[in-house]
């Protein structure tokens, strides 16, 4: 077996002659380009291309609106559960006028009842000035309230632990409070929690939506990328590369612009959340704010919020070398 | 170690482009294919470096009938043929060094094992002074060369050669042929597709005529 490429053979080729031969050739030759001894190997699929760079812009913009998408459906429906928390932590009890009754008296009753109440913490009556003044919008100013059977309020809070009893309160303002009534919002809440979850649901689909367009767009520009590489597996399929390691080497190559793209889709967004939290928290107190935070909350994601970022940027990028490999096994089966 | 007996190969629906085709590739042998311009002798080099399969016929490879192999033997038995395409077909992005050294990375080589290897092969084939250049700054004749090296550097025991002189000068293309004739001495058989019949007087050699799809075999 032959240990060298310099045949020792008469009248072959030697390397010096090879040397002479190129030489007699005529042709332009470079000066000698001295190289140290090489460590690393050049990447057989070329990192940096025209078609890489758009594959990795493609894959960023994607992941940058899939990102919003997912970030608002997680405000949404943060900013729902504190709608419902909020509402749900309060309780009114309503006392009508009834002829013959000290309206006052009755009032002092129901907030004694309330207090009594493990799980009820702040129990607030509202006066009668105040009962005015809630009729205020809709009756206007100047009316002598005090000829008008205005019903008075007192407010609530539960406590949360232990649950308030709020079905034996009920039923103790009926037997000692004549025209005492509990409203525990019950049917608002379930009104508020329906459109919060219309509100989530929704979001989910359009997040859904945004994902499969994203998923599409990055296997359709993986595949324009993938053609401009298709005489590299050609080569490698003709020099005897198996499908594994040809479809590995794409595969790499393409789980790290999917990568890139992701990273730098989803790192905008975050930062776009970011700011807009900061500017929130910069007109913090503002009536415009104030409006906004009911809305919104805090326009903060939280840790949810990037997680979910997180795993949709990995899963972008997984797609990404998913369909590079399906693409590499796709050109072999036309080549055999 | 190439066994063809009756094959025919069709494209499609098409014509028979190859027709009862059978001979024998023996070991350490030198023959030249050559035939008019559509006869077919590019789909035949595709037959023998296992490419295409046929539609009909056995084609048997260093023993082993190739209709009965996985795409990974097939691609095992590709590693011991070596072969030099006529638009060379070599990577743009990669040095002459590292588009040698390609066939040896796909046997799963480490680069500090076959450094000394490849550039031995380089300086043997006069290209010792273009190892760090990238293709579309070499000549035709230098392109020539890496692929031959290429094509060569993992020791194939069949060498297939597709109008290798194709692209170059005469003088260049006798080199070209007395490198062909040096890997043979060393022990390669060689298959070289031409229609140069210059080229073929210059070597003595078995010539496979190709002709309207059927073949002539001239020892």
């Amino acid at each position: 077996m032959r240990v060298g490429w310099c045949c020792t053979k008469a009248g072959c080729t030697t390397m010096n002659e090879a040397r002479a031969v190129n030489t007699e050739m005529s042709e332009p030759v470079a000066e000698p380009v001295s190289r140290p001894a090489r460590r690393a190997e050049t990447p057989i699929v070329p990192v940096d291309s025209i078609a890489g760079r758009a594959l990795v812009a493609v894959i960023a913009i994607m992941t940058f609106l899939a990102s919003l998408a997912v970030g608002a459906v997680v405000l949404v429906s943060a900013a729902a559960g504190e709608w419902q928390s909020a509402v749900a932590r309060e309780v009114t009890i309503q006392i009508r006028p009834v002829v013959g009754r000290d309206a006052e008296a009755d009032v002092a009753n129901a907030v004694a009842l309330a207090r009594a109440v493990s799980g009820v913490g702040e129990v607030r009556a509202y006066t009668k000035a105040e009962s005015a003044a809630l009729l205020e919008p809709w009756l206007g100013t100047g009316l002598a309230f005090d000829d008008l059977p205005v019903p008075r309020m007192i407010l609530l809070k539960l406590a949360g632990h232990p649950p308030a009893d709020l079905g034996g309160l009920r039923k103790m303002l009926l037997e000692r409070v004549p025209g005492a009534s509990l409203d525990d919002h019950r049917g608002w809440i379930d009104r508020m929690r329906g459109m919060a979850n219309s509100a989530v649901a929704l979001g989910f689909a359009i997040v859904a939506l945004v994902l499969t367009a994203t998923i599409l767009s990055v296997m359709f520009a993986t595949r324009a990328a993938m053609a401009t590489n298709r005489p590299i597996v050609e080569v490698l399929h003709f020099i005897g590369a198996r499908r594994g390691f040809i479809a590995t080497e794409f595969q790499r190559h393409f789980l790290v612009l999917g990568l890139k793209g992701g990273a730098i889709g989803g790192a905008g967004a975050l930062a776009l959340f970011a700011l807009a939290h900061l500017v929130g928290a910069w007109f913090r107190g503002t009536p415009g704010e104030d409006q906004i935070g009911a809305l919104f909350g805090t326009f903060s994601i939280g840790l949810s919020g990037y997680v979910a970022v997180f795993v949709q940027v990995m899963f972008i990028a997984a797609v990404t070398a998913l369909t590079s490999r399906l693409t590499v096994h796709r050109t072999l089966q036309g080549l055999e | 170690m190439v066994r063809f007996e009756n094959v025919g190969l069709r494209y499609g629906l098409g014509p028979e482009v190859l027709r009862d085709l059978s001979f024998r590739i023996d070991d350490n042998s030198f023959q030249f294919l050559t035939g008019p311009s559509g006869a077919g002798k590019s789909s035949l080099l595709r037959l023998l470096f296992v490419s295409l399969r046929p539609t009909r016929g056995l084609v048997t490879l260093f023993g082993h009938d190739i209709a009965t192999l996985t795409k990974d033997a097939l691609a095992t038995l590709r590693r011991r043929i070596g072969i030099v395409f006529q638009d060379f077909r070599l990577l743009d992005h990669l040095t002459t060094y590292d588009n040698v050294a390609l066939p040896l990375r796909v046997l799963g080589r480490r680069e500090d094992s076959y450094r000394e290897e490849v550039m031995e092969l380089l300086h043997w084939v006069g290209l010792g002074e273009r190892i760090w250049s990238l293709p579309p700054v070499l000549s035709g004749g230098e392109k020539q060369r890496a692929a031959i090296a290429r094509a060569v550097i993992a020791r194939p025991q069949l060498l297939l050669a597709d109008e290798p002189t194709g692209n170059v000068d005469p003088a260049l293309a006798q080199r070209l042929l007395r490198l062909f004739v040096e890997l043979h001495r060393s022990g390669t058989s060689i298959v070289i597709a031409t229609h140069d019949i210059a080229l073929m007087d210059q070597f003595d050699a078995r010539r496979l005529v190709l002709h309207q799809g059927r073949l002539h075999d001239y020892e």
